[in-house]
């Protein structure tokens, strides 16, 4: 047993961990820091420089642009991103929709899509919930019926995110209405310009446009855009599922956030100091860097079993991953909000930098939105809930 | 003991929750109030003058309703229910709060009338953004000139300033920052000559503003109280503001735990309503012993708000503030929690009861500074 790096990985580590701080331009880092609003530029940018350096998708099969990584270089490389402050490369093409045409997908739909996918030149959203299917995913409610080397598509989608910017859709249809709930329905890559396809956008709580609803409306979709056999679509959704939830702990971005809160902390006026001189603000803020760190362990725990795992199986410990990395990232929002104080509550401040006390402060008109929009955390990707549910049956067989 | 309102505060409970409930009875009124320029509808503030309760507080003598904590709660909480935009915190409770209980006579009997018929508003200028929760911490200076003072310093997010025809501000006359000695209430004007507004919103859908100060020149008639003593004024102001916070707090949280409850009714997943899973029924139970708990400090504050013994009120609106915050985060976290992905979109008007909780959490101290108050005076449970 050891749980210090080896020298090699260690190298590795410095040599991702330079290229994200000299390579990705640090203005589109700092708004990843600082909470602030990523344009469809700023992701297209990041990810190109990652693609550009075979980056973008380390985690694919080496045939389709992966690197040949171990589990735990894989895994140094997610986090020394996060702590970077580097936009994820965008979710939905590298973690989800890849890696099913990667694996389900055939020969022309690999050739067609997947390098598109990876340099981020097709953005891709993800349309599984509906209005009706959220947690019960499996009783969703969008058809698609077969006319000769078309389906014709009809249904709403729901939580769209960033459907705004995407040129295709990944979306479960039911393609066989009698079949019982997860067997009759199919996987589908629809593009987004086709006709019948209505986008309007949801405003979340922290007042940005990040989620969609989707309607389909007699949407001609070729058969040739159907990945994998048709009614099988539930088994390629859960391998997707099982991916997403893996990469969910986001440890990395809960340790850049805690740094970012102690570099926020010693300039931060409190009482006759500062921030930092608050010895109750430093416990608390110890108590999240103490679940962190026991999460960090389990999470290469984790890492380590998948070695010897079978990959398209979901491993319900990863319900743990999920459950304490949502917490934790929310607990990390929760102290920089009490850090910003009442000086969280303007929105914006069209004169910060007025003077030397409101630039002191300027960073912290995006605490409370950053709260707010952090609660999503504990809702998708398989709500707490959810998670309790497959852990209680799962793993203690209750 | 007895903890029922009397039959006129029950009468002002119904008048003002069917005033609030008739005028914002969801999401479109509101989003309509908060796009005009100041926030809120003059026609609205006007009604609120017709039935009274921009009077309420003062004195019968003043032209007022005599109105004491108990009266304060009940319209905080009706106008919390309904998020009800208007100024009534900022104008009535803080600034009328500064009024009552430091105005003079002349002060008084220049400044109410146009109070309480709506024509006039407040604004309590006090907060700096080094201060955080620390009354006593003012940079804001006020020098001694001929006929008067001059005035230099920034006011930060000062609610409803924009809003405010005459600020309430305070400033040093001597001392050192973070003396308790020292501070001075003034009057200002919010045309004075120096006094600059940068307003903005503010993340629960209100306004605010940062108010400049840069050689204002106010009369020595302008000085509102005595003359470096402004701190227990102060204080009582913010502890009336606290009373009324607590109340709008449980007025958002009963809201919230009455949306989510119905949601849980009808929501259906796996065939059934989510109601049904024991999981969520118990989320649903610990929002409502929050609730309660709240509510409980919510009418304790409001009880001690009068007492004579500073300490002894201290203590109490401390803990009371400190309960509600720790109920409000529990409350409206699981709200948008149980509500699934709707719970995350301004569509949803829950997640507007969310926001303005988390607001009010930050407003006049958190939970680790009034838990640390309650810990450094003589706490509430006594030794023998
Ligand atoms: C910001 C955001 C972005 C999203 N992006 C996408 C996207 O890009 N594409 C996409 O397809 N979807 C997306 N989602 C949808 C997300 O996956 C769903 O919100 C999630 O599955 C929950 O479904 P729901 O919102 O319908 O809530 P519901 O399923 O209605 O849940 C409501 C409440 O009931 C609880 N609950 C439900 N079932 C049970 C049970 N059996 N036992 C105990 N508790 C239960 C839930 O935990 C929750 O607290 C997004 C959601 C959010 C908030």
């Amino acid at each position: 047993m050891d749980l210090r790096f080896t020298p090699e990985e260690i190298a590795f580590r410095e040599e991702v961990r330079t290229f994200f701080r000299t390579e990705i331009p640090a203005e589109i880092r700092a708004k990843v820091s600082e909470g602030r609003k990523l344009a469809r530029e700023d992701y297209v940018t990041s990810q190109r420089i990652l693609n550009d350096k075979g980056w973008a998708v380390p985690h694919w099969p080496v045939e389709h642009g992966g690197q040949s990584w171990t589990a735990v270089e894989r895994y140094i490389f997610m986090e020394e991103l996060m702590q970077a402050a580097v936009p994820l490369p965008l979710q939905f093409n590298c973690f989800m929709v890849g890696p099913v045409i990667a694996t389900f997908g055939n020969d022309a739909q690999k050739q067609r899509f997947l390098p598109r996918i990876k340099s981020l030149e097709d953005w891709w959203c993800q349309g599984f919930s509906e209005p009706g299917a959220g947690s019960d995913l499996a009783s969703l409610k969008t058809r698609a019926v077969r006319e000769g080397d078309h389906y014709i598509v009809d249904g709403q989608k729901t939580w769209t995110t960033l459907g705004q910017y995407a040129d295709w859709m990944f979306c479960l249809a039911r393609t066989d209405p009698a079949a019982k709930k997860q067997a009759g329905i199919s996987f589908l890559l629809i593009d987004m310009k086709s006709p019948g396809i209505t986008v309007r956008p949801i405003i979340t709580i922290d007042g940005r446009h990040e989620v969609n609803e989707v309607f389909l409306d007699n949407v001609k979709v070729p058969v040739e855009n159907l990945v994998g056999e048709e009614n099988k679509g539930w088994d390629y959704a859960k391998f997707l599922l099982a991916n997403e939830r893996t990469g969910i702990a986001r440890i990395g971005m809960s340790k850049e956030r805690i740094a970012r809160i102690k570099r926020l902390a010693r300039t931060t006026p409190a009482g006759a100091g500062t921030m930092w001189d608050d010895l109750d603000f430093r416990s608390r803020l110890a108590s999240v860097e103490i679940e962190l760190k026991a999460l960090e362990i389990t999470q290469m725990r984790v890492v380590a079993a998948q070695a010897t795992r079978d990959p398209t199986k979901p491993d319900p410990a990863s319900s743990i991953l999920k459950i304490k990395g949502s917490e934790l990232q929310q607990a990390t929002t929760e102290l920089l909000l009490e850090l910003a104080g009442p000086n969280a509550l303007p929105a914006h401040r069209d004169d910060a930098g007025h003077n030397d006390m409101d630039s002191l402060f300027a960073w912290a008109d995006t605490a409370a939105p950053t709260y707010f929009n952090m609660r999503k955390v504990s809702i998708y990707g398989g709500s707490n809930e959810i998670q309790h549910n497959v852990i209680a049956k799962a793993i203690l067989g209750l | 003991m007895n903890f029922d309102l009397s039959d006129e505060q029950s009468l002002l409970q119904d008048t003002v929750r069917r005033w609030a409930g008739a005028t914002y009875p969801g999401l479109e009124q509101l989003a309509a109030a908060r796009g005009e320029p100041l926030g809120f509808s003059e026609a609205r503030w006007n009604e609120l003058a017709e039935l009274g309760l921009l009077a309420l507080p003062f004195a019968e003598a003043d032209g007022g309703f005599g109105g004491g904590p108990v009266e304060v709660l009940v319209v905080a909480e009706a106008l919390g229910r309904a998020l009800a935009p208007e100024p009534y915190f900022a104008s009535v409770v803080l600034g009328g709060g500064a009024l009552r209980l430091a105005a003079s006579q002349a002060q008084k009997d220049a400044l109410l009338p146009g109070l309480m018929d709506g024509s006039s508003r407040l604004a309590f200028a006090h907060s700096e953004a080094q201060a955080r929760y620390d009354l006593q911490d003012v940079a804001t200076t006020a020098r001694p000139v001929e006929g008067g003072f001059r005035l230099d310093g920034r006011k930060s997010v000062v609610l409803n300033a924009d809003a405010a025809t005459m600020l309430v501000v305070s400033a040093r006359t001597s001392g050192a920052r973070r003396d308790d000695d020292g501070i001075t209430l003034f009057l200002v004007p919010a045309d004075a000559a120096g006094l600059t507004r940068a307003a903005y919103p503010t993340h629960d859908g209100g306004r605010a503003a940062d108010v400049t100060l840069a050689d204002v020149f106010v009369p020595e008639d302008a000085v509102l109280g005595a003359v470096g003593e402004a701190l227990p004024v102060i204080e009582r102001v913010v502890e009336g503001g606290i009373v009324a916070l607590c109340a709008e707090a449980v007025g958002l949280m009963e809201a919230l735990h009455e949306l989510t409850v119905d949601y849980l009714k009808t929501r259906k997943q796996f065939g059934v309503a989510i109601g049904s899973f024991q999981a969520l029924q118990h989320k649903a139970v610990d929002m409502f012993v929050a609730l309660e708990q709240a509510r409980s400090m919510a009418l304790y504050a409001t009880m001690m708000v009068e007492a004579e013994d500073a300490e002894e009120r201290r203590v109490a609106l401390s803990a009371a503030k400190a309960q509600i915050n720790r109920s409000a985060r529990m409350v409206g976290q699981t709200a948008v929690q149980l509500h699934g992905g709707i719970g995350m979109t301004m569509e949803y008007i829950g997640a507007h009861h969310f926001r303005r909780l988390a607001t009010i959490e930050l407003t006049f101290g958190d939970t680790p500074f009034h838990t640390r108050r309650v810990a450094s005076e003589t706490g509430l449970v006594s030794v023998d």
